[in-house]
């Protein structure tokens, strides 16, 4: 338990006599009203009345504490200073089993300016636990590591390990079935913005991708009626109906700005996570508004970055899973 | 002075009374209405005010402060001037406070499926509502104390102690809650930050259950049930003990709603103890209301109106037995952010607190309106609608929210998760319709119970206010 929970002593001292007091007093409140009363017990059973009467009618019996009760509240009492011993509740007391759910990082002052984050507790809960998983769980990973995916992906069983990390991770965004959603890839259709090798997923999982290209261009090609050009451009481009003439003109400004990134044919460039613009496949719609809106405020997706948590073993095996999708003959050959 | 009255004021009394039962109809609708949503998301319509985000909140705020509330004005004030034998005290303040009450919900049904909110649980509605909120409050306060100031009788009979407990606390945890900087007419920011912020957030909502749904009820429950039964209350003493026992005790249990969160581990260890040291405190109120029938039992068979009463003590002794297991860390794990939680809730709310409301509402509105019930039988049969609603309600909760944490916490032999969350949601799905089925059963029951009193009081005889009797003098 952290001492900086607390702005000063006078708080821990503050709980424990809070506390403390409260459960005590409880006690002595059964005590006090549990003694025998030395009451009359009438026909019924019951001790006499109070003699205290409301709204004509309204009375107490003055029957004693149901013994069962009064030994389950007292039970209750106990096991709640027991457990106040063995675990962190009383101000900073650690408890006496020096348990805590995580790893309490605490601030510690190194030459008087900088601050360090250590670990005040290295056997939390949360610590121990991970490290259990980690032992047992880490060498199924650990073994497919060093193999070559092209390789994996005859192991069903391995791709089955990707698939079920893919299901987990991945499908928020992707979707379980990997056909993606607007904004979000097509990871079975075999096109891709930064490279469908086994090494090119692999990175995109372990490091995440950002879209840095496609910022709002309205401005800088001039307003509405030429994002316009240019978008009737774009879909001539995958050969689909558009307005020629305004195709036309926007074809100059596509070989003077958009031919940076996208390639003077428009089919993209990898390096740059540049989409194909003729291969029909539109991440975020092919219809003309929503490459008008593409162009004027821009798109811009972001991958996050998975090998901090998931770590190198697990990513392996989800690219392994990815890059299956993609080479399905493959792995269904395997199987057979 | 002017001249002692020799009536109870019973206009506020009877006003308080029929809102509870239209304010319920009113929160009962928009909560099946949003467990049909659950089951068939289609019905949001498209529409933004119709939501299940923006219509949660409104039922939630109907059901405990319209409906609830409502009921709580009303038998508050009709138990303190009947034990006190005397009549309100600032009686002008009184009527404020009934306008004031209907004038907040109005602006929540309003507020809310507009989306302004402070989104904070229970406590959604912005500044100048909570505002309004206080001021009504504070007049409340004034009524009830002044009328137990002024009382004839020497003793202050169980009764006022929980209600009396439940309007001090509920100003202190509304007021320090709600603590906020205004940005605009609709939007203000919480004065707390980060895991202080939630850790007030859940000491008021945990109250919210302790103070308003179980101190409040329990209030009622110490006036109507002896009343009912025409027997003396089971045990002064376990009264005085489980009352300062219980008040002592909610208002720690807060952080069981932020187990293995980013609050720090001593304050949920603190919860967690407080917690189950709760369970006897909350079954004394149970074992004083039920044993109170000691030596009536027949009555559960021939009188509707006491298994209303008495079913809904079996259920607060359920439901305050489930919580504390509840909240212990390890049952927690399993528990937290399932439909478990939900079902706990309604068992509370539907078995405990509406059901003690009807009851005590059935034994009311014929001395109220100083005429017979129009039919029994009504009573009979809403009884049944309720009970098995509530039992629908809760075994269907039980079961998706055991399902949902088992589901969620399955791994496979290689560590990953064996069923994705939607998986877990489509397994949901018969239970979400069998809850949208138990929940329009007590709905039906809350219908039939309007009806009957509409019947009941619209009949055209004048009514008078109760006269005052004399006080008994036995000490």
């Amino acid at each position: 338990m952290s001492a900086l929970d607390f702005t000063s002593s006078f708080w821990h001292w503050f709980i424990i006599v809070c506390t403390l007091g409260g459960i005590f007093a409880m006690f002595f409140l059964n005590f006090w009203l549990a003694g025998n009363t030395g009451a009359k017990i009438d026909d019924e059973g019951n001790a006499e009345d109070t003699g205290h009467v409301w709204d004509d009618t309204l009375k107490e019996y003055n029957n004693p504490l149901p013994g069962w009760w009064l030994n389950l509240f007292y039970i209750t009492l106990v096991f709640g200073l027991v457990y106040l011993t063995l675990y962190p509740g009383l101000g900073t007391f650690a408890g006496v089993l020096n348990w805590a759910s995580a790893c309490n990082k605490v601030g510690v002052a190194e030459d008087g300016k900088t601050v360090s984050l250590q670990c005040e507790n290295d056997n939390s809960q949360y610590q121990v636990e991970m490290e259990a998983a980690d032992s047992k769980y880490g060498p199924l990973y650990e073994q497919f590591k060093t193999q070559p995916i092209p390789e994996i992906i005859k192991n069903t069983e391995a791709v089955a390990m990707g698939k079920r990390l893919y299901l987990n991770y991945c499908t928020v965004c992707h979707g379980s079935d990997a056909r993606g959603n607007r904004g979000y890839p097509n990871l079975r259709d075999n096109d891709w913005l930064y490279g469908g090798e086994p090494e090119k997923i692999q990175e995109s999982i372990m490091n995440g991708r950002k879209a840095n290209g496609m910022m709002a261009w309205k401005d800088t090609l001039g307003g509405d009626e030429v994002v316009n050009q240019v978008a009737n451009y774009v879909l001539s481009l995958s050969g689909r109906k558009s307005d020629e003439a305004a195709a036309a003109v926007g074809k100059e400004k596509f070989s003077t700005v958009c031919f940076a990134c996208h390639g003077a044919d428009g089919k993209g460039n990898q390096m740059l996570g540049a989409p194909n613009l003729v291969d029909e496949i539109w991440l975020y719609g092919g219809d003309l508004e929503s490459i008008k809106a593409s162009i004027a405020n821009g798109r811009a997706g972001v991958m996050p970055a998975h090998g901090n948590f998931l770590g190198e073993a697990k990513v392996h095996l989800v690219a392994t899973y990815i890059y299956s999708l993609s080479n399905e003959a493959t792995t269904t050959a395997a199987a057979q | 002075m002017a001249e002692e009255a020799t009536t109870y004021n019973y206009k506020v009394v009877r006003q308080f009374a029929i809102m509870a039962i239209i304010w319920g109809i009113v929160g009962m609708s928009v909560g099946v209405f949003i467990a049909a949503q659950l089951a068939w998301p289609a019905l949001n319509f498209d529409i933004p005010w119709l939501t299940f985000g923006r219509l949660r909140p409104l039922h939630t705020n109907a059901v405990i402060f319209a409906f609830g509330g409502s009921a709580l004005f009303a038998t508050s004030y009709y138990v303190v001037q009947r034990t006190c034998h005397t009549r309100l005290f600032a009686e002008g303040l009184a009527t404020f406070t009934f306008w004031g009450w209907q004038i907040v919900i109005l602006l929540a049904a309003i507020t809310l499926p507009l989306g302004i909110t402070e989104s904070k649980e229970y406590a959604e509605l912005e500044w100048p509502i909570d505002i309004l909120i206080a001021v009504v409050w504070v007049s409340y306060a004034v009524v009830f104390f002044g009328t137990i100031a002024k009382r004839k009788t020497k003793h202050i009979y169980v009764a006022n102690w929980f209600y009396g407990a439940f309007i001090i606390t509920i100003a202190m945890l509304h007021i320090f809650n709600n603590l906020a900087i205004p940005v605009s007419l609709t939007k203000s920011y919480s004065l707390y930050a980060g895991a202080q912020d939630a850790m007030v957030q859940w000491w008021y909502g945990h109250n919210a259950v302790g103070f308003f749904l179980t101190a409040g009820f329990l209030g009622m429950m110490y006036y109507f049930v002896p009343k009912q039964a025409g027997k003396p209350v089971y045990s002064y003493r376990l009264s005085i003990v489980h009352f300062w026992a219980l008040i002592f005790t909610y208002i720690w249990a807060g952080p069981h709603h932020l187990h293995y969160t980013a609050l720090p581990d001593w304050t949920q260890s603190l919860g967690m103890v407080m917690s189950l040291i709760l369970l006897a405190p909350s079954w004394g109120g149970m074992i004083n209301g039920i044993m109170t029938l000691s030596g009536a039992w027949e009555k559960l068979r021939n009188d509707p109106v006491m298994r209303f009463m008495i079913v809904s003590l079996s259920f607060y002794g359920m439901s305050t037995f489930e919580g504390p297991m509840m909240a212990i860390k390890t049952v927690n794990a399993l528990s937290h952010y399932t439909d478990w939680t939900i079902g706990h809730v309604h068992s509370g709310a539907l078995g405990w607190v509406a059901m003690i409301s009807m009851g005590s509402l059935y034994y009311m509105i014929p001395r109220l309106f100083n005429r017979e019930l129009y039919s029994m039988k009504l009573v009979e049969v809403h009884f049944w609608t309720a009970t098995i609603g509530v039992v629908l309600y809760i075994s269907a909760m039980w079961v998706s929210g055991i399902m949902q944490g088992l589901m969620w916490r399955a791994v496979n032999p290689d560590g990953t998760l064996t069923y994705s969350f939607i998986e877990s949601v489509a397994a949901m799905h018969p239970f979400y319709v069998v809850r949208v089925l138990g929940g329009a059963l007590f709905l039906v029951g809350m219908i039939i119970m309007a009806i009957n009193v509409f019947i009941t009081i619209s009949g055209a005889k004048a009514v008078d206010d109760a006269a005052i009797p004399e006080p008994a003098h036995a000490h």
